[in-house]
């Protein structure tokens, strides 16, 4: 195969694949014979692509027990069901745990007796929180917009 | 997909969107098989590709009202399969576990009993397949998904290019690039 021109390498190198699966059309075919016959680099390579072929078209996945096949649609309606339940008790424990927050805060602000540098650190706490929490919302956001698959939920 | 299946297909998704789980049920029926097979070649783990073809399946059901009842389902099923695959086999790597594939999740092709020089003949036994095993596991993402996709699946180049949404070209490019790295690997095999 020629090296100094990768156009006409890839080129080869697509004939090779066609061949080897049976894919080339009876021009594409000869064109590959005369690279073959003209180029000693290429018929080696071939003959190395074609023993893998044979390698891997010896082989086959392992076929699972026929049982699996009984209780699957089950365990994908378990899931459903398992997802369902976690999207609520994410919505419960969210507005539970900001309630609490807000009470808390709010009552440890208004209290005058804490010392004026824990009142100063709870309120650092929560703003360092809001900065991540929009930082980590942002980069979110501009992954999705670039996301070719965007539109498939994960 | 022929026009009365796809119709049929068309029918079941649209069914699925109104709320039907027995519709959903017909089309994870359809396509389970094919989901695992593609999930083991890719993680090379029984208990895994289980996991994660029918998390991929539970996906697809939350996801199902933004399915164009038009286009087949299972290349959409696949785009959810093959993110679901390759974070884990991201995850197993950044654990810094290696990936734990079972040994035998390929097996000789019973069909191909060829001469006794033959190549394939050699996979027949057991360190020989499980050097092509380990060789396989060793493959970039997208190397091992075109020789999945073209050897276990048996699909046609322009299935893999319309499966995978890249041009027929690239699918070419990568399957040379996984074989050359196969021989590398192979080196005293081939």
């Amino acid at each position: 195969m020629s090296e100094h021109d990768p156009e006409r390498g890839g080129r080869t190198r697509q004939l090779m694949m066609g061949r080897l699966d049976r894919e080339l059309t009876p021009e594409e075919s000869e064109a590959l014979d005369q690279i073959l016959e003209n180029n000693p680099a290429a018929r080696q390579e071939w003959e190395q692509l074609k023993l893998v072929k044979t390698i891997t078209a010896g082989i086959r996945l392992r076929t699972p027990p026929d049982e699996i096949w009984e209780g699957y649609m089950n365990s994908v309606y378990r899931r459903i069901e398992r997802g369902v339940g976690w999207i609520l008790v994410s919505i419960g424990a969210i507005v539970l745990l900001s309630y609490g927050l807000w009470s808390g805060v709010g009552e440890l602000l208004r209290d005058t007796t804490v010392p004026w540098y824990l009142r100063g650190a709870v309120m650092s706490l929560l703003a360092g929180l809001a900065v991540i929490v929009v930082s980590v919302a942002r980069e979110k956001f501009f992954m999705r917009k670039r996301d070719p698959y965007r539109e498939v939920e994960r | 997909m022929d026009g009365s299946k796809s119709s049929v297909e068309r029918d079941l998704i649209i069914r699925s969107q109104r709320g039907g789980r027995k519709a959903f049920g017909e089309l994870i029926k359809r396509h389970m098989q094919r989901a695992y097979y593609a999930a083991l070649g890719l993680v090379g783990s029984h208990d895994d590709a289980l996991d994660i073809s029918q998390e991929a399946f539970a996906r697809a059901f939350r996801a199902r009202k933004s399915l164009d009842p038009d286009r087949p389902f299972y290349p959409w099923l696949y785009q959810i399969l093959r993110r679901l695959s390759f974070n884990h086999i991201r995850d197993q790597r950044s654990r810094g576990r290696k990936l734990q594939s079972e040994s035998a999740w390929i097996v000789e092709n019973a069909s191909d009993r060829a001469g006794r020089n033959d190549p394939a003949r050699l996979t027949e036994r057991g360190e020989v397949r499980e050097r092509v095993r380990r060789a396989i596991e060793e493959l970039s993402e997208h190397e091992r998904e075109v020789i999945v996709l073209k050897e276990f699946e048996q699909l046609r180049y322009r299935e893999i290019a319309e499966l995978l949404a890249i041009p027929i070209g690239t699918v070419m490019s990568r399957l040379y690039s996984a074989r050359r790295s196969l021989a590398g690997r192979l080196e005293d095999l081939t």
